[in-house]
């Protein structure tokens, strides 16, 4: 059983490094300016970018780096100002910093919302919304209403309710690869629940398939999670350099975060100046 | 993202879900159970102690004369006042004309509010033309409008529903606006992440986020349209309009009966706070503790 999953996953992964047509999102040239004119903010310049299918790439970059501008607008929820992002994944999955669960709904209702809003059934949408909840180890607990539920498990409430945005689009996403948008999820949690969560993601990363951009600030989880880490300059923000860092071991797991940490710190120095 | 070796693998799922498990049980925020008979004499003494004391000044400064009879009432009298009113069965005709007309005219003006509050709310220039307007029209006193209904339509239900209508709208229409302001921004840009169009953004996220305040609108707007209702029934007195607790209160005034008056004061409070209580406050706590917003009780 394990050998069959683990041989899935595995030509999943190779087709997606090596075939151009699959992969979930690709920018090309992508630039963000908020504002016109003399006045304008440039947030993003020239970005190019892809992610494989099932792919887990982190984004690494100080404050200011358009890092959240960035997930914006592969969600949607913003259009670049030059360039343009190819998007051939089912409707991209987006975890925030804060869970932002619904409060009037219970959990399963939260997990429910968009399977609701896409109109499917109520039996399917139970049906789905148990199976996402036991995902994230959180069956049995759909009754629960948010301020019921501890900071960790909130956020794996909301991760289901994004792997449900994802899943069902009645049709239209079959198919295609999925995405998952992650913008600092972890980090308004206490350092014990993180380093369980980002255990859990990466369990549910390989149970699902996905493709994942983990947006973060912190070099140690970009290295532990990613298999490639991407690092942003900051104002405006802009692909600086790239670490292929799946596969390390323990050892040269911490050579990676020391050198990312040094070129990140240099990212940062260079502001300093300016 | 470093490659475990297979025996730490077949390890890690089991100890992550028991940390996990472990974790979530020390973190879930953990309720105090209440006892009934706590929660009553903490919640619903105070009040009746602090009427019971209301009524033993009344009955002091009556005994001692202080103010001629005319002027107050002993506190048996008004109750014989509203008693007889309860053993004619007069009290039913006069809570049923008040009453019905609040409700139907609370009903008319929600459903001119809830349109005209999301309009304010989500258009912008509906928000700069008519928001002030609407703010404005909640502190004029809608009984200022009694003189021109009464042109208008005549001594009859429409001027006095007009009256209610301009009390309880803009507040209604300002409840919605306000607790629309309210919602996090976060929740509608999730909306929109979960696919949410803007019709179903409006259905699904914001209108339910906004309920907390609107309820708050709605409990307002009761109030106003109460006391329009009664302003205007009050000022509009005619047979044709049958008798409500403000005409009541008027044939008090007009026979001098200061019992009768101070009996269709206490009536028209009793309605208005009854209905609060019964309504709108059982409606507001179920509301806001199914969100975990429970108010020092």
């Amino acid at each position: 059983m394990t050998a069959t999953v683990e041989a899935s996953e595995t030509t999943i992964r190779a087709t997606g490094s090596t075939t151009a047509e699959v992969r979930p999102v690709r920018f090309h040239q992508v630039g963000k300016a908020f504002g016109h004119g003399r006045k304008a903010v440039v947030a993003l310049e020239q970005v190019d970018l892809e992610v494989g299918a099932g792919e887990f790439v982190c984004l690494l970059g100080a404050s200011g780096c358009g890092k959240t501008t960035l997930l914006n607008l592969v969600a949607g929820l913003d259009k670049p100002t030059t360039g343009r992002i190819e998007l051939s994944s089912s409707r991209p999955a987006v975890v925030f910093q804060e869970a932002a669960l619904m409060p009037w709904l219970t959990a399963a209702g939260n997990v429910e919302l968009p399977l609701r809003m896409a109109g499917v059934p109520k039996s399917a949408r139970r049906a789905k919304a148990a199976e996402l909840l036991e995902l994230v180890r959180l069956g049995g607990l759909g009754d629960k209403r948010p301020h019921e539920l501890s900071g960790g498990m909130r956020q794996r409430v909301a991760l289901a309710r994004a792997l449900a945005s994802t899943t069902d689009n009645t049709g239209s996403g079959a198919g295609k690869p999925s995405l998952l948008l992650m913008d600092e999820p972890f980090s308004a949690l206490d350092a014990i629940t993180r380093d369980v969560l980002q255990g859990e993601l990466l369990r549910i990363w390989r149970a699902t398939g996905t493709a994942i951009l983990f947006v973060t600030h912190d070099v140690r989880e970009a290295v532990r999670l990613g298999q490639r880490v991407v690092l942003l300059s900051s104002r405006p923000g802009r692909v600086v350099r790239q670490w292929d860092v799946d596969g390390l071991s323990s050892a040269e797991e911490g050579g990676a975060v020391d050198e990312i940490n040094a070129a990140l710190r240099k990212v940062i120095s260079s502001h300093a100046a300016a | 993202m470093p490659q475990p070796d297979s025996t730490v693998q077949d390890r890690v799922p089991d100890d992550l879900g028991s940390v996990e498990a472990g974790l979530d049980a020390l973190d879930t925020p953990v309720n105090p159970p209440e006892s009934g008979a706590g929660r009553f004499i903490s919640k619903a003494l105070p009040p009746i102690v602090a009427i019971a004391l209301l009524v033993l000044v009344w009955q002091a400064l009556w005994a001692a004369a202080f103010w001629p009879e005319f002027k107050l009432p002993a506190p048996v009298d008004v109750w014989a006042q509203i008693w007889e009113l309860v053993t004619t069965g007069k009290i039913i005709e006069l809570f049923w004309t008040s009453v019905h007309r609040a409700v139907i005219g609370f009903a008319i003006s929600l459903m001119i509010a809830v349109p005209l509050g999301l309009a304010i709310a989500n258009i912008i220039v509906v928000r700069r033309g008519i928001g002030p307007l609407v703010s404005g029209l909640q502190s004029l006193p809608s009984v200022a409008w009694v003189p021109a209904a009464i042109l208008w339509f005549g001594l009859n239900d429409r001027a006095i529903y007009w009256v209610v209508l301009l009390g309880a709208v803009p507040s209604i229409a300002n409840g919605l606006v306000s607790g629309l302001d309210q919602v996090p921004p976060i929740l509608p840009r999730v909306g929109k992440a979960l696919g949410a169009g803007r019709l179903g953004g409006i259905r699904y996220i914001l209108l339910p986020a906004a309920l907390p305040g609107f309820l708050g609108g709605l409990k307002q707007g009761w109030a106003f349209s109460w006391r329009s209702l009664m302003a205007a029934e009050l000022i509009a007195t005619s047979p044709d309009l049958g008798e409500g607790l403000g005409q009541y209160l008027h044939n008090g005034m007009s026979l001098s009966d200061i019992s009768m008056v101070f009996a269709g004061v206490l009536l028209i409070f009793v309605v208005g706070v009854g209905i609060e209580l019964l309504v709108f406050r059982p409606l507001e706590n179920s509301v806001l503790r199914a969100r975990g917003l429970t108010r020092a009780t």
